[in-house]
């Protein structure tokens, strides 16, 4: 059996990665375009990033939709990181199957049932529509995949050392804070910044449950791109790209690094023992 | 909590002392764990699960020209005795028009479609990450991570650039002479499904390399030495093994792409029938909020299956995980 990578192998990843990166590639590059015929090259320019800053429209729909991330995203990870506590460490309870339906339900659930179910419900209960109400929506969507992927953490580490510190007396909350937090730091950051930046993404149910004054980054983009592809809409999503790449590259190298230094003192620790 | 009952007798006195503060500690703990429990449970029950039985409730009232926009489901009357006006209308409408019953067909055909041609570009992808030298292995998982991070939104759009009439693609098979007169391809199912497999393709790959990762290439070897070919290794070794990272897959490409709705309205062309398509344009243009929410509760119904058996496989493997 020959080991390592086949011609196949490696035309599939360079098909596959072409396939994914060329369609951004592009629009990052057509954004430096001087001419604003979106297929036409005329010169390397950065007036669409200055016009785009002239944009005041969209420089509040960008600011509106920042602090709703990042509120949304705070909490989010609070209660997905109770619920993913929840789901791997609490056993059984009364009600437990339909608390986990209701974990798995929202990610696969299409985002029209989402906005339009959350609309009514804020309708039905005279709640002003505008940047609680998405807020609102935003977190509940948005814990579901933090309790996934914190779950995932836990069940993936040893429970004799939390087991270790309650034996010796650490009560359950201080045992939490003391030794399972910072054990799964990293899936938690991790899913601060997915709640984050599946904030800003969303177009779907940020429509249903906005109101007037909290036009979001996605809607503005939408109801432009609606009218064609213009050099400036190009700019903005660079921008975008470029911010969540950069967060997103940092982060993971970071918890990559972490893991990497806790591997090699866990070797060192047995080697010394 | 802290009122433990006194002791009976003088004998046990010493015995009951040393247990009320570990009883009454307990006791607090347990408090603890419900009140854990309880804080994202009731969030749940709150923003998950009433919002759907209001939209099941306005599916059965009418639509109405005021604020809120539909009718009362139950009214109090004198000596109270309360009315219900429900009524199954709204459903009869979608049973009607054959535009409702179009768009959901059309939308399982086209997610159908979109999660088998996902699986094909996605497969040789995760194949070739799990067979990869372990030192690239994270930075290829970060590669496919990264566009999943990116706005839908923004990749989207990024094709309606290239597929358009005077667009890239188009531009460049001109140059190579392939062909003379630019394609139509913006604007039909084409695109659509370009559109799809582009925009789910790390939710393909992702479980797919997941466990293609964990196999244990022994197997392949024996199926080897026992002269099975490679191409038969693979069928009847790697991809039985590989289910349930095929399951997992198709259940996360096929169940949203059912009610996708940016794709098929920036892709797709006026035929492009998709429900998701379909209920933004009674809510938001025909604002008729009780068809929208039938349009919704059949959606539910339509997917509760593939969502059901979804769930049941993510528990399994978080169990076996564990």
């Amino acid at each position: 059996m020959r080991q390592g990578l086949t011609w196949f192998n490696i035309a599939s990843l360079l098909l596959g990665f072409l396939f994914l990166y060329l369609p951004i590639a592009l629009l990052i590059i057509y954004s430096f375009n001087e001419s604003r015929l979106v297929t036409v090259w005329a010169g390397f320019s950065t007036k669409w990033y200055a016009e785009m800053l002239q944009n005041q429209g969209l420089l509040n729909a960008g600011w509106v939709t920042l602090k709703v991330a990042f509120t949304s995203s705070c909490f989010a990870t609070v209660l997905g990181t109770m619920a993913g506590l929840i789901m791997s460490r609490f056993g059984s309870f009364h009600g437990r199957t339909l608390f986990s339906g209701m974990i798995y339900a929202p990610l696969v659930m299409p985002e029209v049932i989402t906005g339009l179910s959350l609309l009514l419900m804020f309708v039905a209960v005279a709640l002003d529509r505008g940047f609680v109400t998405v807020t609102l929506a935003h977190i509940t969507f948005s814990m579901c995949y933090v309790a996934v992927v914190v779950q995932s953490r836990l069940a993936g580490f040893d429970r004799s050392i939390e087991e270790a510190a309650m034996d010796l007396g650490c009560p359950p909350g201080r045992t939490f804070f003391q030794i399972t937090l910072p054990i799964i730091a990293p899936a938690v950051v991790a899913g601060w910044l997915l709640s984050f930046t599946l904030s800003l993404d969303d177009l779907v149910i940020a429509s249903f449950t906005t109101g007037p004054g909290a036009t979001t980054l996605p809607m503005k983009i939408y109801s432009q791109v609606r009218l064609g592809v213009t050099p400036e809409i190009n700019a903005v999503c660079t921008i975008l790209v470029g911010l969540v790449a950069t967060g997103v590259l940092t982060a993971s190298l970071i918890t990559r690094r972490q893991e990497m230094r806790r591997e090699a003192e866990e070797r060192q620790a047995i080697a010394n023992s | 909590m802290s009122s433990s009952p006194p002791p009976a007798a003088p004998a046990t006195a010493p015995q009951a002392a040393v247990e009320s503060p570990e009883v009454a500690r307990q006791g607090t703990q347990k408090l603890l764990k419900y009140l854990v429990i309880a804080v994202p449970y009731l969030w749940l029950l709150a923003f998950f699960l009433a919002p759907f039985l209001i939209v099941l409730k306005i599916s059965l009232v009418e639509v109405r020209v005021a604020m809120p926009p539909y009718s009362e489901l139950i009214t109090f009357v004198e000596d109270g005795w309360i009315a219900f006006h429900g009524s199954l209308e709204n459903y009869l409408w979608l049973w009607d028009d054959p535009l409702y019953i179009n768009s959901y067909l059309s939308s399982l055909k086209i997610a159908a479609t979109s999660t088998v041609l996902t699986l094909l570009v996605g497969y040789p992808i995760a194949y070739g990450m799990a067979r990869a030298p372990r030192r690239w292995r994270f930075a290829l998982l970060m590669l496919v991570i990264l566009p999943f991070w990116t706005s839908f939104l923004i990749r989207v759009y990024a094709w309606i650039g290239i597929l358009k009439k005077e667009g890239l693609l188009n531009l460049a098979l001109t140059h190579l002479g392939l062909i003379s007169e630019p394609l139509t391809i913006l604007n039909t199912d084409i695109a659509v499904y370009i559109g799809i497999v582009y925009s789910y393709l790390p939710f393909m790959v992702l479980p797919l390399y997941a466990n293609l990762e964990k196999m244990d290439l022994s197997l392949l070897e024996a199926a080897a030495d026992l002269g099975c070919r490679p191409i038969k290794a693979f069928w009847v070794v790697t991809v039985p093994l590989s289910m349930t990272g095929i399951v997992a897959g198709c259940f996360l490409v096929f169940i949203p792409a059912v009610g996708e709705f940016v794709i098929p309205d920036l892709l797709g062309g006026s035929e492009t029938l998709m429900i998701g398509k379909t209920l933004w344009t009674e809510f938001f243009n025909n604002r008729d909020w009780p068809v929208s929410s039938a349009v919704a509760v059949i959606l539910l119904l339509v997917l509760i299956i593939p969502i059901v058996l979804f769930q049941r496989q993510q528990q399994r493997s978080a169990e076996a995980e564990a």
